[in-house]
């Protein structure tokens, strides 16, 4: 039925009955009324979310001015640049980066999420607080206590020495490892309430039956919980992946200029280098990437959503 | 009986202190009187008094509640309206829509800062508190969305059926049967994205303008350049609003809904 089509005739069209418009004007009329309570979402998803997205789409085949900007010119160039070694080694860098990441993240986290779950509902509310306290403090100020810590002389230092296990400062700033040390501790939080969520789930009767039928400890969580909790655990995976590889300032911070990530390379363009559509190009890539793993993930555990996440 | 497990216990304590020591150390530092970080001192408010001095620090910090509260005042509207409205309208490719929505809180950050600074300066929208307005509504809208959808799914809709029996139109039932319900879901996702807003950094730092400051980016290019112990007294008085907000928001709301949060850290 179309509103303005109505509004134009007035009056009933001859060969239809009446009543039957009156019957259809009052839905249409309310329906009209609910889309202008999408319309907001739906001008601002057009506009600021599906608007940049294509946007950089089109930059990242578009070529690059000689002193600013861009030019309207076809090219497959930013995309090859990718592939120059120096660009290609901060690719791998990150991936290599994310992955140690992310696995140091599973082997904390995991227990934790479980751990966690088996306690008795008091105290999974206040492990949950204790959780959640630190989640949502700033991240600079989590990082800046990594600095306190780290830095030369600082109180890592000052506890090795005192306890007369190293005799001089470590030096552990602006080292691949304070950058590891950070990235963990920014993204374990998000491994422990996937896999928490999913180990809530379990039906514990299943554990206990396995073991009342003879299994082992061990064979009863890798053969009944281990499974039960892998959604959550591929989940907090990806959770703890993604970031990982854009996360540009904890390696600025912690870093200092020694380790490059593809996030703090996408930054340089912009912001250094100006060339955005070499810029658009790797964020395109990022982007596929990232995409490919939560449709793998989707695909392997058959959840829609990424749980843990809502 | 098997015998209770000490382990489990002793690892969670051990897990959730690590957590916590960086962020403590940070708090008793503020309180340092020397400017050297690692020695201590004393006990001295001096680095509280130097920040309630500072002017640039100051006029960031009101940026950023600026900012914060409009950004998750606006998304509170646009996500709560869209949230009531979706199940009830036709539109081809809603799903469609309703998914790119929410692509702000999915995709890394680092993407969304990039796209925003090459789309803002391509339809000229003034670099400043307008792009970062738009730019943290980005994000907040997915969680009051999100929020919003989970409680309407928990609402008897006997309510309203009755409500529209004795004669209320879409508008009555909305404003007041519907809402008052939703209230809760939606007061906790103005503070979660306002909460969001106030520790943006990544996305901040793309589409500001020259002249202005958030508190974030301020710490965050101070952290890069060279920390004056004020940036401690800072980050003290930031934690306690945390926990601040973390309270109100476990009062309004369900615990859960705690636990969305981006993956920004």
């Amino acid at each position: 039925m179309k509103p303005e089509a109505l509004a134009k005739t007035g009056e009933p069209r001859p060969g239809e009955p009446t009543s039957r418009e009156e019957g259809a004007r009052k839905p249409t009329k309310r329906r009209d009324a609910m889309v202008l309570s999408v319309l907001p979402l739906y001008v601002f998803t057009f506009l600021f979310v599906i608007g940049p997205l294509v946007y950089m789409l089109v930059l990242s085949f578009l070529r690059r001015a000689e002193v600013w900007g861009v030019t309207l010119e076809f090219t497959f160039e930013n995309y090859a640049n990718i592939l120059k070694p120096v660009y290609l080694k901060t690719f791998l860098e990150s991936l290599k980066l994310a992955c140690l990441t992310t696995l140091l993240v599973a082997l904390f986290g995991y227990p934790f999420g479980y751990f966690m779950a088996r306690q008795n509902a008091a105290w999974k509310r206040r492990i949950m607080v204790l959780l959640m306290i630190p989640f949502w403090t700033s991240s600079l100020v989590r990082l800046y206590g990594w600095i306190i810590i780290f830095r030369a002389n600082g109180v890592l230092d000052g506890l090795l020495m005192a306890l007369n296990i190293t005799n001089a400062p470590l030096k552990v700033l602006y080292t691949y490892a304070a950058v590891v040390v950070g990235m963990v501790y920014a993204l374990v939080p998000f491994m422990i309430f996937a896999v928490y969520s999913s180990a809530e789930k379990l039906d514990w009767q299943l554990v206990e039956a396995a073991r009342d039928l003879g299994a082992t400890p061990f064979q009863a969580f890798w053969t009944v919980s281990f499974k039960l909790t892998l959604p959550g655990l591929l989940s907090g995976i990806v959770l703890t992946f993604i970031p990982s590889m854009g996360l540009f300032f904890i390696a600025d911070i912690l870093g200092g200029n020694k380790v490059v990530l593809v996030g703090n390379l996408i930054q340089e363009q912009l912001m250094k280098a100006r060339n955005w559509p070499f810029a658009a190009a790797l964020s395109v890539v990022l982007l596929t990437l990232t995409s490919i793993m939560i449709a793998l993930y989707r695909k392997i555990s058959g959840v829609k959503d990424l749980e843990g996440l809502v | 009986m098997r015998k209770k497990a000490r382990f489990p216990g002793i690892y969670l304590g051990i897990i959730l202190a690590l957590m916590y020591v960086p962020i403590l150390l940070v708090i008793i530092y503020s309180f340092n009187e020397s400017r050297i970080s690692s020695v201590w001192s004393g006990f001295s408010l001096r680095w509280y008094r130097d920040l309630f001095r500072d002017k640039d620090m100051l006029e960031a910090l009101i940026n950023s509640l600026v900012l914060a509260t409009v950004s998750s005042l606006s998304a509170a509207v646009i996500g709560t309206l869209a949230a009531v409205g979706m199940p009830r309208v036709k539109l081809r490719g809603k799903s469609v829509v309703e998914y790119i929505s929410t692509l702000p809180i999915m995709i890394p950050e680092i993407i969304l800062g990039m796209v925003f600074l090459v789309y803002f300066s391509l339809i000229r929208l003034p670099f400043g508190m307008i792009t970062l307005t738009v730019a943290h509504t980005s994000f907040c809208i997915p969680y009051i969305y999100m929020l919003v959808k989970a409680r309407l799914v928990g609402i008897d809709k006997s309510y309203a059926e009755a409500a529209k029996d004795l004669g209320a139109n879409e508008w009555n039932v909305f404003w007041d049967i519907t809402l008052p319900l939703i209230l809760p879901a939606i007061a906790s996702g103005v503070l979660l994205s306002f909460a969001m807003s106030l520790d943006d950094v990544v996305i901040s730092v793309f589409v500001t303008g020259v002249n202005t400051n958030t508190l974030p980016i301020r710490i965050y290019t101070q952290l890069k350049t060279g920390v004056t112990p004020k940036i401690n007294a800072l980050s003290t008085l930031m934690f306690a609003a945390t926990l601040l907000i973390i309270m109100l928001s476990t009062w309004f709301g369900r615990k859960t809904t705690l636990s969305v949060k981006r993956r920004n850290t």
